[in-house]
């Protein structure tokens, strides 16, 4: 099968005052279409160089971005963006928020349709009734659905989470969880999450990547097969502490990693 | 008491108590008309020069209206050169504030010399040079802490610089600007007076003013501050009405 989205051997590196500053050396990760794979890795190891690279905001000094067998050199439409801070317009309703990808990317929906479509994704993220009020009304983890439903519109083939979750209360989180879970089986999409958060990686994904210390290589890939629709249970068995385990370990490898070298530097 | 009530009883005994104690402080002192003015004075001085309050009112207003549009015009401009190019605004701030820290009545009698007997022009180059650094800066800070989040929503799908400024970066700017335009227009007041006192050439309420100190004329130099408190206070309100229209989501609502 074909993997929708493929990064092949990218390297990056930030010029800054004191030379090179290498972030991504060596980064491997397929994703199949219709799979969501989470990235987790010590912080400052270059997560968010990778979602910009895919979205192609960025070109990587070395190494392919392959998406939809298309090699990937500039912003493309067909992908949708949600991060830790929601970046809602104020000055507009949710509903007109939602519908802001619209009036950028070319559509085949008529006016009506794009709104019927836009309540649509917001009643999935449990908005409805919220479609006129303005941003500034609305929880920080409402604003955040608002924010997943503008990813959504437009039907990207690949949506890109860059901590959506990071900055909400546990519970909350587990709601917008559960939330993310639902909307996929509506509005299917070949997924790609940062996070910090291993329990919400298990818990989402189908595949953990884990980065290593900066520069960051890809060191260990988890899968993590699904039998039907998971429930927040699923993460208090024993196949989940196990899961756990495995990546709280190769965490800290990651961070030994790092920690070594600028002990040595 | 009714809270309607109370919001407007109290600022207009506020007012009245304010007025009872001037006229009460001209009465006690003695002092003559050539020394003081009490507000029982003014109402017979804008009388008796009532045809002169009208023209010269419209004068000032509207070079200061003319200087404050271009104000806006060029410092919008400026502020979005220094807002979007790091190395614009590395070499054009410090030239502004230079600019900005020279008192401007010291540039009064430059420009009056440079263009003499253009009055209309002089004035409301004054009134603009007084009042587009607030709107510079403003603009110039509102554009360049945008979010680079907000710009990748959009930079993501393609969009152009063009689009990203329209759709996002200048209505973000909006509240900014609209704080920075409210002390734009009492400093745009500023500098039209300024010229029409300190370089006086019989136009504006400013000439007024003077030919009321040569005469030792209190009452008259009096009511040509209410006038142009009253001016200031209209145009102020035009402007909170203006930034209500286009940039009311800035404001929360009350608890």
């Amino acid at each position: 099968m074909q993997n929708l989205i493929e990064i092949k051997g990218v390297k990056h590196a930030y010029q800054t005052d004191s030379g090179p500053l290498p972030v991504l050396d060596g980064l491997e990760i397929a994703v199949p279409e219709g799979g969501f794979v989470a990235v987790v890795g010590p912080s400052g190891c270059g997560k968010s160089t990778l979602t910009r690279l895919i979205a192609g905001l960025m070109k990587p000094d070395e190494g392919e971005v392959w998406l939809h067998g298309e090699r990937v050199k500039g912003p493309r439409s067909t992908v949708g963006m949600a991060f830790q801070n929601p970046v809602l317009l104020e000055w507009r309703t949710i509903l007109k928020n939602v519908l802001l990808p619209l009036e950028i990317v070319p559509t085949k929906l008529s006016k009506k349709q794009a709104e019927e479509r836009a309540r649509f994704l917001l009643s999935l993220v449990g908005l409805e009734g919220f479609e006129d009020k303005r941003p500034s009304e609305l929880s920080g983890g409402m604003r955040q659905r608002a924010s997943l439903c503008r990813a959504l519109i437009h039907q990207p083939d690949v949506l890109i989470l860059d901590e959506p979750f990071g900055a909400l209360d546990a519970f909350t989180r587990e709601d917008l969880w559960q939330t993310m879970h639902r909307v996929k089986e509506r509005e299917p999409f070949t997924g790609v999450l940062i996070t910090h958060d291993l329990r919400e990686s298990i818990f989402l994904s189908d595949q953990v990547v884990v980065l290593s210390g900066r520069p960051a290589r890809t060191q260990y890939v988890l899968d993590v097969p699904s039998d039907g629709p998971r429930t927040l249970d699923d993460l208090y068995t024993p196949v989940a502490a196990e899961q756990l385990n495995i990546l709280r370990h190769q965490i800290q490898i990651a961070q030994g990693r790092s920690t070594a070298e600028e002990g040595a530097a | 008491m009714n809270k309607h009530i109370r919001a407007f009883v109290v600022p207009v005994i506020a007012v009245v108590v304010f007025l009872l104690f001037w006229e009460w402080l001209v009465w006690f002192n003695g002092w003559p008309r050539f020394k003081m003015a009490a507000p029982s004075d003014l109402p017979p001085a804008f009388e008796r020069h009532w045809p002169l309050f009208l023209s010269m009112g419209w004068q000032t207003l509207w070079r200061t209206v003319v200087g404050l549009f271009l104000a806006v015009v060029f410092g919008t401009l400026l502020g979005m050169i220094m807002g979007f190019s790091r190395t614009m605004r590395d070499a054009l701030y410090p030239l502004l504030v230079g600019f900005n820290a020279i008192p401007k009545a010291t540039v009064v009698p430059i420009v009056a010399l440079m263009f003499v007997g253009q009055h209309d022009f002089n004035t409301v180059l004054l009134a603009f040079m007084i009042s587009f650094f607030p709107i510079a800066v403003s603009v110039s800070i509102g554009l360049s802490t945008l979010e680079p989040e907000y710009r990748d929503i959009l930079r993501s799908l393609g969009a152009s610089q063009a689009t990203i400024f329209w759709k996002i970066a200048l209505p973000k700017t909006l509240p900014e600007f609209f704080g920075a335009l409210k002390v734009a227009v009492t400093l745009a007041f500023i500098g039209t007076n300024l010229m029409e006192i300190v370089s006086p050439h019989g136009r504006g309420l400013g000439a007024l003013f003077d030919s009321g100190r040569t005469n030792s004329d209190f009452p008259l130099m009096f009511a040509v501050l209410i006038a142009l408190a009253f001016l200031g206070i209209v145009l102020y309100y035009i402007v909170v009405a203006l930034e209500k229209i286009f940039a009311g989501w800035a404001e929360r609502a009350p608890g």
